[in-house]
């Protein structure tokens, strides 16, 4: 009886399992055959008013990059302090918990919250106003990473910068961040694909754009969000764009992550 | 030097508190209009953008009765609730329109009630719950337990990377194929509040398997171990060694899986209908708040914008007592399950 | 007999301990002498140690009590009253430490002798380099890794990581060394190595050393303190403590007869 049990229980496990594994392999299934062939020459050499993807994917990579030089020094200046300057104090504890609590917090409603300090103060959807709120959702991730990071160096290795007579802040960018630069590394670059593939917080904060812009204090073009226009438009031609943009982006985010998780890690 | 770059971390720390603030009051100070005018009556109240008329002539100052008129109008208009509410989900945009002019006439005046993307939102987050926590469960069991490790490794890092799959991807996939064939097989149509619930199941099962998992694993081999030497068969270690050992993380990761579930948008925009009518059946559209605000946020101003930002106040205060529940009560001293 | 340190009464309490870790102790360092702690596991070795270039001090709260005098410049100055950042840095740079485990930066084997270098204000290039090749000369190390200076000093192993460390800390050529257990992690072939070199550095330098290793003391050193429970039991000659111990709880520990 105990062993029918044990078996029905285990076949149970292995079935929800497949059933899981099946969804997901079936979503990546239908974006690839979909994804592969939408994409052609003509969709990386073209802008959206053309039915490329050219300024979506350039202008979907600068409102990430931008997110990432804002919100990484941030993130890492504020590691830092949770992790060398705090002590264990109340208050270090204190932020460490909020800044996990911000970590789950609605990307819809970071896009609200830009959308009220800065495109409405401007007038309109504008590049810096979608880079702010990837910054935003960005720079929880990479203080939790920098202060996990940082945590594991051993303690002695500060010590010796010490009593070579080093500066702490000296001690903590040559020797500390060094020691912990993979595992920071590899926080960064997830961050950086779990940004890159947001759409709600661009939503009215970058709004969208169907030219080929550089200029941040504009609306900005915005492969997320353009795809979630052009996938309910009648048009099927514009739906297989938004497929090839869905597609190109899912192989970028999954490269980055294969590249943080396993290439990097492995390395050390 | 030292003390500059001492009180930058110190400023760049407190940075966090003072954004999360500014959150929550920017929020409440774009959604203060709506406040004051709809008061807590607005989490009850299903009408969204609804005309009404304000058949209170003598009273020439609205501030001071705005109160009584919701009141009155509440009783005056139940009977007509469900009427009005067909009227205006058949077309929404429309309404919405006709609004603004109405809107200029002294006798009338829109009402805002946040019920409907409200129960949207609860009742997809427990469908996507109700699917999700089962098979995730059945995964990480498979993963930690049965599979063998040459299996387990390479499933593992499967779905680790399907957790990192922007959620538009599910949305769409939701759209084009998912949505269809809920539609042929258990009917209604191919977007509805399960088709919703389902997608954002899909969304979730990743992330809460692979934390799960994670949890599974702190398990230590000899406990598990000196189960096995007793003669328990994997069940029975599974159920009397491994959960009661990772409980707390297994919940925390529900938990934390649920917050991700009630505030996503993208998966859920394009499969929920869009429709502020309540379901009557699970096959029925609906709405939910991050979907409100994805559709609607761009055209909105005045009052039915601050509409929106007293939804967004309601999603952010939801979320952010789920996840402070699940950091506080489960997840102490695991913080490792946060780094996903 | 001339000193470079003298510690004086002194009493040391950690952050919310309720009391003293270290009371009363009195003892000297004597200058190009080698002074060995021993004593049984937590009676205060380190902290006793920690304490004499303030290391401690990275982490708040500690109480220090009585004083740990340095000869600077013929002149005795008390450490504890030290407030400022860079009082001690600079008593940093006079007392240097070697640990317990090896701490090579992850840096190349040149960058790790010359990363002290900077902070006392070294900046000519040629400089540094001649006091790098003096640092490893000094260490034992220079024939070894001549050829690599540049390659990572990770890809060392432990017991040159550790005369690694010994170079980095005499590069900036301090007045004291501190070694807190520097061999406890070395097999015994780097350990010989490592002791030999000790013995060379007391040309040079003055000497404190953590030891658990009764062999070890007696080979190295010229003093040695026994200490139990936060208190210095004995100090004197090594000859004497260990051949002639005045306190019984001494001879009980150095002949092995010890809980
Ligand atoms: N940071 C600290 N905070 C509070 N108490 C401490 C701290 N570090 C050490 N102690 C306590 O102070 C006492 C002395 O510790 P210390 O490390 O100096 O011992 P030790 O003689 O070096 O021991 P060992 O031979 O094991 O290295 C111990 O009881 C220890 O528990
Ligand atoms: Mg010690």
């Amino acid at each position: 009886m105990r062993f029918l049990i044990n078996k029905i229980v285990l076949g149970l496990s292995i079935l929800a399992a497949l059933i899981g594994l099946v969804f997901l392999f079936w979503i990546l299934i239908d974006l690839t055959i979909k994804g592969v062939g939408a994409i052609d020459w003509h969709i990386f050499s073209n802008d959206l008013v053309n039915n490329g993807l050219r300024n979506l994917l350039i202008g979907q990579f600068m409102l990430a990059l931008t997110a990432v030089v804002i919100g990484v020094p941030i993130g890492m200046i504020a590691g830092i302090y949770l992790q060398e300057y705090s002590y264990g104090s109340k208050y270090a504890e204190f932020i460490r918990n909020l800044s996990d609590v911000m970590m789950s917090a609605p990307s819809i409603v970071i896009g609200v919250f830009v959308y009220a300090i800065v495109v409405n103060p401007v007038g309109h959807a504008n590049g810096w106003a979608g880079s702010i709120a990837l910054a935003i959702m960005m720079i929880p991730i990479v203080v939790r990473t920098t202060d996990d990071m940082l945590g594991l160096v051993p303690k002695e290795l500060r010590e010796a910068g010490i009593a070579l007579g080093a500066p702490k802040y000296k001690v903590i960018f040559d020797i500390i961040i060094k020691a912990a630069k993979v595992g920071i590394t590899t926080g960064i670059l997830l961050a950086f694909a779990r940004i890159a593939g947001e759409t709600a917080p661009l939503l009215f904060t970058s709004g969208n754009s169907q030219f080929f812009t550089m200029n941040m204090n504009q609306e900005f073009p915005s492969l997320t969000v353009a795809i979630y226009n052009l996938a309910t438009m009648p048009d099927e031609n514009l739906v297989k764009i938004a497929w090839a943009g869905a597609f190109i982006l899912t192989v970028f985010v999954l490269l980055i992550n294969l590249l943080g998780r396993y290439v990097i890690r492995e390395k050390k | 030097m030292e003390s500059v770059f001492k009180k930058l971390s110190l400023t760049s720390a407190t940075l966090i508190l003072l954004l999360l603030t500014s959150i929550f009051v920017v929020l409440f100070i774009y959604a203060k209009p709506a406040i004051d005018e709809f008061g807590l009556k607005f989490l009850t109240d299903p009408r969204w953008g609804v005309t009404v008329q304000v058949d209170t002539p003598k009273v020439d100052k609205q501030v001071a009765t705005t109160e009584q008129v919701t009141d009155e109008m509440a009783q005056n208009d139940n009977l007509q609730t469900e009427d009005l509410l067909l009227d205006d989900s058949s077309d929404n945009s429309d309404s919405l329109l006709t609004d603004d002019e109405d809107g200029s006439t002294a006798n009338t005046k829109e009402v805002y009630g946040g019920f409907v993307p409200i129960v949207g939102t609860v009742l997809s987050t427990i469908l996507a719950m109700l699917f999700a926590v089962p098979i995730a469960m059945g995964i990480a069991v498979f993963l930690s337990e049965i599979a063998h490790p040459l299996l387990a490794k390479p499933v593992g890092v499967a779905i680790e990377l399907l957790a990192a799959i922007p959620s538009i991807i599910y949305g769409m996939w939701g759209l084009f194929y998912f949505g269809p064939l809920v539609s042929k097989y258990v009917g209604g149509q191919s977007v509805s509040l399960l088709v919703a619930g389902l997608v954002l199941g899909v969304m979730i099962i990743p992330f809460m398997a692979s934390l799960t998992r994670d949890s599974m694993n702190t398990t230590p081999a000899v406990l598990k171990e000196s189960a096995y030497a007793m003669g328990a068969t994997k069940f029975e270690v599974i159920k009397d060694v491994i959960f009661p050992y990772a409980k707390q993380g297994i919940i925390g990761s529900i938990i934390l899986a649920l917050g991700r579930a009630l505030g996503e948008t993208m998966a859920v925009a394009f499969v929920i209908g869009g429709v502020f009518t309540f379901p009557k059946v699970v096959t029925d559209p609906t709405v939910s708040i991050p979907v409100v605000l994805a559709n609607s946020f761009a055209e909105s101003s005045g009052m039915s914008m601050s509409a929106l930002f007293y939804l967004a106040v309601v999603l952010f205060v939801l979320s952010f007592a789920v996840i402070s529940f699940a950091k506080f009560y489960f997840l102490r001293n695991k913080n490792e399950i946060f780094n996903k | 007999m001339k000193n470079v340190m003298e510690i004086k009464d002194f009493y040391f309490t950690y952050p919310k301990a309720p009391k003293p870790t270290l009371k009363n102790i009195n003892l000297n360092i004597e200058e190009n002498k080698i002074t060995a702690l021993i004593g049984p596991s937590g009676c205060g070795k380190s902290t006793l140690l920690r304490s004499l270039n303030r290391i401690q001090d990275l982490y708040p709260g500690n109480k220090y009590d009585g004083e740990i005098l340095l000869k600077i410049n013929d002149k005795m100055e008390n450490i504890l009253e030290y407030k400022k950042e860079n009082k001690l840095i600079e008593l940093r740079q006079r007392v240097g430490m070697i640990f317990q485990k090896p701490t090579p930066f992850p840096m190349s084997i040149f960058d790790n002798v010359a990363y002290g270098l900077k902070f006392a204000g070294i900046k000519s290039k040629s400089e540094i380099e001649g006091r790098v090749e003096k640092a490893l000369q000094g260490a034992a190390l220079w024939s070894e890794v001549k050829d690599r200076l540049k390659e990572s000093a990770l890809g060392m192993s432990g017991g040159q990581q550790q005369r690694l460390c010994i170079a980095r800390a005499i590069a900036v050529e301090p007045e004291v060394l501190l070694f807190d257990e520097p061999t406890s992690a070395l097999d015994p072939i780097s350990t010989a190595a490592i002791e030999e070199l000790v013995v060379e550095l007391k040309e040079r330098v003055s000497i404190a050393i953590v030891t658990h290793n009764m062999q070890q003391a007696s080979r190295i050193s010229d003093y040695t303190a026994f200490m139990y429970l936060g208190d210095l039991v004995e100090f004197g000659e090594t000859e004497q403590i260990f051949l002639n111990p005045k306190e019984k709880q001494t001879e009980d520990y150095i002949t092995g007869r010890f809980g």
